[in-house]
């Protein structure tokens, strides 16, 4: 039987990135000099397991490659070698180069050979580099034990014909579970053979221990076969058992001496030698390797707890029960069992609602899966820059959805990397401003109200007030600085062009700016803020909605249109009165919220949607939404209600609608869109142009 | 955000395996006096008209997308499309929905016909090359000519048949986009 | 057909082992660790235990020596599965009382021939 081992690839590459991420923190977690005897053993095991599956599954070069580490995690388990910081940072190395590995492995490319060989070069040296104790017993390949060949036979010219097997299994032998009678099946199942019983052992009948074995036998093997065949017959009972293997040879006179099977020792193998050749590896071949979530293949998979299919499980049984339960009284129905029917309609939507609650849980994933590559990031960025970074995690167990987990990393990545590299000031300049050596970065994951609130938070010089509104007008991004806060003059480092890096910093400024940024988060139907106080620090706000299949929406209707407006998006609905509005030559209507001028967008108009209800402004409703760093007014005829959608695809089938962000079905049947504000927000701004807006 | 979409590429595949064959028999239809046939393997259904949400600032042979099981379907009217005369719909107006070919996946699209008729197999017609002929618009879909029962029916390339129109609604957003930067 | 009870703390290498296993008609129980192992052991009869060295909380080798101290495993065949070619794993291996050993990587077919030899 072939079996398919592709099949369990995905579960190998899953457990491995889980194994790379043990291993990460633990030497992360590492101090030279300590051996903190569990954490080492974790991280040998998450090593050894991932060599293992590695060979099984087939990667020869990733089981190679993680071989060598095993071995130096090994030594350091045991005690044999020192932890030093050099073998801990090249072990983090290596990690860097697995994860690469596997990941392309994981997507069907080449892996890079040769920085692997560097890097195992790396590793050698220093394996090579032990103070005191032997390294031949570890330093294995991984072949099987092979006999040692001392098999000399005395036997010239006369041509062999089989061999004589002297087997005489110790009386413990049973204990070990292994059987004799296998034994001479599988001699049996070599060839020709005839064996003769030796029984002078057994005891008396009363003396006879029922554990304990008392035959022997001489087995006569008329079959020619190599002896290293034989040897493997007996490889697991040679300490059970004595033996004999001879060969028979015709015209034989003498017979060879009986060669006791030696113990099988495995083949002496050499310590690397150190004259191999390190070069150092480039900065740059550092594995940018992206956590695992099999983009490539499409679909992904998560791993779930078994407690919640199990109460899923449960959950649908009861719904299954409800139905039955209504579908009983279907048949005979008469309005004397309409209380009957509402009980049943409520137990209905009651497990419809825990059910759906249940299935959008296991989505979610703690966030520690987005938190888990900084403590690296930042260890490795400061020790680059040379400043000295601490920084706290806290929520990591915060849930949130699986795509926003794999869509936050990204951005999270570029503004905490923002925050080190222009943020945290040096030591030295700390010092001088009478702060702490060390700087701190703050990484908050909370819920708040029905979103995710993440927020980044650092105690270094803070944004430059100044510096942020001299860039802007230079770059054409705003014209004055005319009513702007504060903090709207720090948002603008999220308008695109926009750097204040004096040089392209290789860490954070390279092209993927902020707007790219908060372009990422708006897709993800969030929000970003930003606030700073000079000399002390600065702290950014990203607001993210739970969950990103199901949506909190409000219907409004537009002549016999339905659309859905994200409730997340909506500021407030208001009435219009005639003098709240005013019109901007030949461009469009603003009316004023508070102390704000905002556009007016007439849905019918944008959409082209015939007969409205109203197309005087006081006889509908102003939706005021916010959306793309702006807000602007929805001219709607009514508002339906507020009820939560399934977030159904518009672009599987047909594409992207300007202004829709998907579609949802109704309770009949029927679709309706869901808007896209920032593409409402976008539009808008194409009818009246912001710079309209101030001076009105 | 596909992975909201209920057929995902290897479910449409799980479900008709069939998909990447050309069969042999062809589903016929009518669309302005003219009889067509398409390759029976990439129909997924056949329904009649019912009300599908109009979608706004799309071409006038866009008619909207309607709910198929859970899953959003664009519905696209023929006569619209290629310029005939557009007919109001009846109770006898058909909707067919079919898996079209587009970048490495399928999408499952509803087109607009007069009515469906026999299937035919192509064991018992006679199918040639055909120069250009019917309908002009239609003229780069089609795969063949058939003859039966001395009628002749227009093969359909169902891929080729809302090529442009894809690419219409691709430029649309694209267009807009452009004018914004 | 015989009862095996497949140990190792790899989700991949236990679905390798149970698939392969079940395939050719055994039945499979599998364990996370020797704990694991060593319960499930306790509530039913198995034919073959085949388990991985290096797991947490009990390793292979101290879950062999549990096992024989069961007089159901007294004579059951204990196989350990090892990446270790090093003869000390072996020896502390037949010294808590294993049967024998598969060396890895093995495929589905060295499997399946190990297993026949030993439990039919």
């Amino acid at each position: 039987m072939s079996i398919d081992m592709a099949q369990f690839h995905q579960v190998f590459f899953e457990e491995s990135f889980e194994g790379l991420d043990i291993m990460e923190s633990g030497l992360l977690n590492m101090q030279p000099g300590a051996v903190d005897s569990e954490e080492i053993n974790s991280i040998f095991r998450a090593a050894h397991s991932i060599k293992g599956g590695a060979g099984t599954f087939g990667f020869m070069d990733i089981s190679g490659f993680t071989h060598v580490m095993e071995t130096l995690l090994d030594e350091m388990r045991d005690g044999r070698r020192e932890v030093t910081a050099e073998a801990v940072d090249a072990l983090l190395q290596s990690v860097d180069i697995l994860r690469d590995m596997l990941t392309k492995s994981q997507d069907g490319q080449d892996i890079d050979k040769e920085t692997a060989k560097q890097q195992q070069d790396i590793l050698e040296a220093i394996l090579a580099n032990k103070t005191g104790a032997d390294s031949s017993a570890t330093a294995d390949a991984p072949a099987p034990a092979a006999s040692d060949s001392t098999a000399a036979q005395a036997i010239t010219q006369e041509e062999q014909t089989g061999w004589k097997i002297v087997f005489r299994p110790h009386q413990n032998i049973l204990r070990t579970g292994n059987d004799p009678y296998r034994i001479l099946r599988e001699l049996a199942e070599l060839g020709d053979v005839e064996a003769r019983c030796d029984t002078s052992l057994l005891p008396s009948l009363d003396a006879f221990e029922e554990e304990d074995f008392y035959l022997s036998w001489e087995v006569f093997l008329h079959t020619m076969v190599d002896r290293p065949v034989i040897d493997e017959i007996f490889e697991w009972v040679e300490d059970e058992c004595d033996i004999a293997i001879v060969p028979i040879v015709s015209e034989v006179a003498v017979e060879a001496a009986a060669e006791p099977v030696a113990p099988v020792t495995p083949a002496q193998s050499a310590a690397e030698a150190a004259e191999n050749k390190v070069s150092p590896i480039k900065p740059a071949a550092k594995a940018a390797a992206k956590k695992s979530s099999t983009a490539s293949k499409g679909g992904g998979s998560i791993r779930v707890d078994t407690a919640k299919i199990d109460s899923l499980i449960n959950m649908v049984g009861e719904l299954v029960i409800t139905q039955s339960m209504l579908g009983m009284l279907g048949e005979d129905f008469d309005m004397s069992r309409v209380e009957k029917l509402n009980e049943g309609l409520s137990q209905l939507e009651r497990h419809t609602r825990e059910l759906q609650e249940s299935v959008m849980q296991i989505r979610m994933l703690p966030i520690s899966f987005t938190f888990s590559r900084f403590p690296r990031l930042v260890h490795d960025l400061s020790l680059k820059m040379g400043k000295k970074i601490d920084l706290k995690m806290i929520g990591e167990d915060t849930e949130v959805d699986k795509t926003v987990i794999e869509k936050i990393g990204d951005p999270l990545v570029h503004l905490v990397r923002n925050s080190l590299d222009h943020g945290i000031e040096m030591p030295e300049d700390r010092v001088a401003a009478g702060k702490p050596e060390t700087g701190t970065i703050k990484l908050i994951a909370s819920h708040k109200g029905g979103n995710i609130v993440i927020e980044i938070h650092d105690d270094g010089k803070g944004l430059d007030r100044d510096r942020i509104l001299s860039k802007a007008i230079e770059k054409g991004v705003i014209s004055d600085a005319a009513n702007m806060s504060d903090k709207q003059i720090y948002e603008l480092i999220f308008e695109p062009g926009f750097s204040t890096a004096d040089q392209i910093s290789d860490v954070s400024g390279r092209g993927v700016g902020m707007d790219v940024v908060r372009r990422n988060i708006y897709e993800l139907g969030g929000g970003i803020e930003i606030d700073s106080n000079p000399g002390q620090g600065s702290a950014i706000i990203i607001r993210l909605p739970l969950t990103l299949a199901i949506l909190d929406g409000q219907s409004i209707r537009v002549g016999d249109e339905t659309y859905i407006v994200p409730l997340v998006s909506i500021i407030e609905s208001i009435q219009v009165k005639p003098e709240m509005v005013n019109m901007v030559a030949g461009k469009g209507e603003t009316f004023k919220l508070r102390d704000e001028y905002l556009p007016v967008l007439r849905m019918h108009e944008v959409f082209g949607i015939p007969n409205p209800k109203s197309t005087r402004l006081e006889d509908g409703l102003l939706v005021v939404v916010e959306g793309d760093g702006g807000k602007c007014g929805l001219f709607v005829d009514e508002l339906l209600g507020q009820h939560q959608v399934v977030i159904k695809s518009l672009e599987t089938n047909y594409g992207k609608v300007e202004g829709a962000s998907g579609a949802t079905i109704l309770g009949d049947g029927s679709v309706a869109l869901i808007l896209d504000v920032p593409d409402m927000m976008r539009l808008s701004r194409k009818i009246i142009p912001e710079h309209f807006l101030k001076s009105a | 955000m596909t992975e909201q979409a209920v057929d995902t590429e290897t479910d449409v595949k799980e479900k008709n395996p069939h998909l990447d064959e050309v069969g042999d028999q062809y589903l016929t239809f009518n669309l302005a006096g003219e009889d067509y046939g398409i390759d029976i393997l990439r129909v997924q259904e056949i329904r009649g008209w019912d009300d599908a949400t109009r979608l706004p600032n799309a071409p006038d042979y866009v008619k909207g997308v309607v709910n198929i099981r859970g899953t959003i379907v664009p519905v696209y009217d023929l006569r619209q499309k290629f310029n005939l005369e557009f007919k109001d719909y009846d109770q006898n107006t058909v909707v067919i929905v079919i898996k079209v070919a587009s970048k490495g996946n399928y999408k499952s699209v509803g087109i607009v016909v007069d009515g469906v008729s026999d299937v035919l197999h192509g064991a018992h017609i006679e199918i040639t090359q055909s120069p250009d002929f019917g309908a002009e618009m239609i003229t780069d879909a089609i795969s063949g000519l058939a003859t039966f029962d001395r009628k002749m029916v227009v093969l359909i390339d169902v891929d080729r048949l809302l090529v442009d129109s894809e690419e219409a609604s691709n430029e649309d957003s694209a267009a807009e986009e452009g004018a914004e930067e | 057909m015989a009862t095996i009870l497949a140990v190792d703390d790899s989700a991949s290498m236990r679905q390798m082992v149970s698939f392969t296993l079940k395939g050719a008609g055994y039945d499979v129980v599998e364990a996370v660790d020797g704990v694991d192992a060593l319960n499930k052991a306790k509530g039913q009869s198995v034919n073959l235990v085949i388990t991985d060295v290096n797991m947490p909380n009990m390793d292979g080798i101290t879950l062999i020596a549990e096992l024989r101290k069961l007089p159901a495993y007294k004579f059951t065949p204990l196989l350990m599965l090892t990446t270790e070619s090093a003869p000390e794993k072996k020896a502390a291996g037949k010294a808590a009382g294993a049967t024998g050993w598969i060396v890895k990587p093995f495929n589905p077919d060295q499997l399946l021939a190990t297993v026949k030899k030993v439990a039919g």
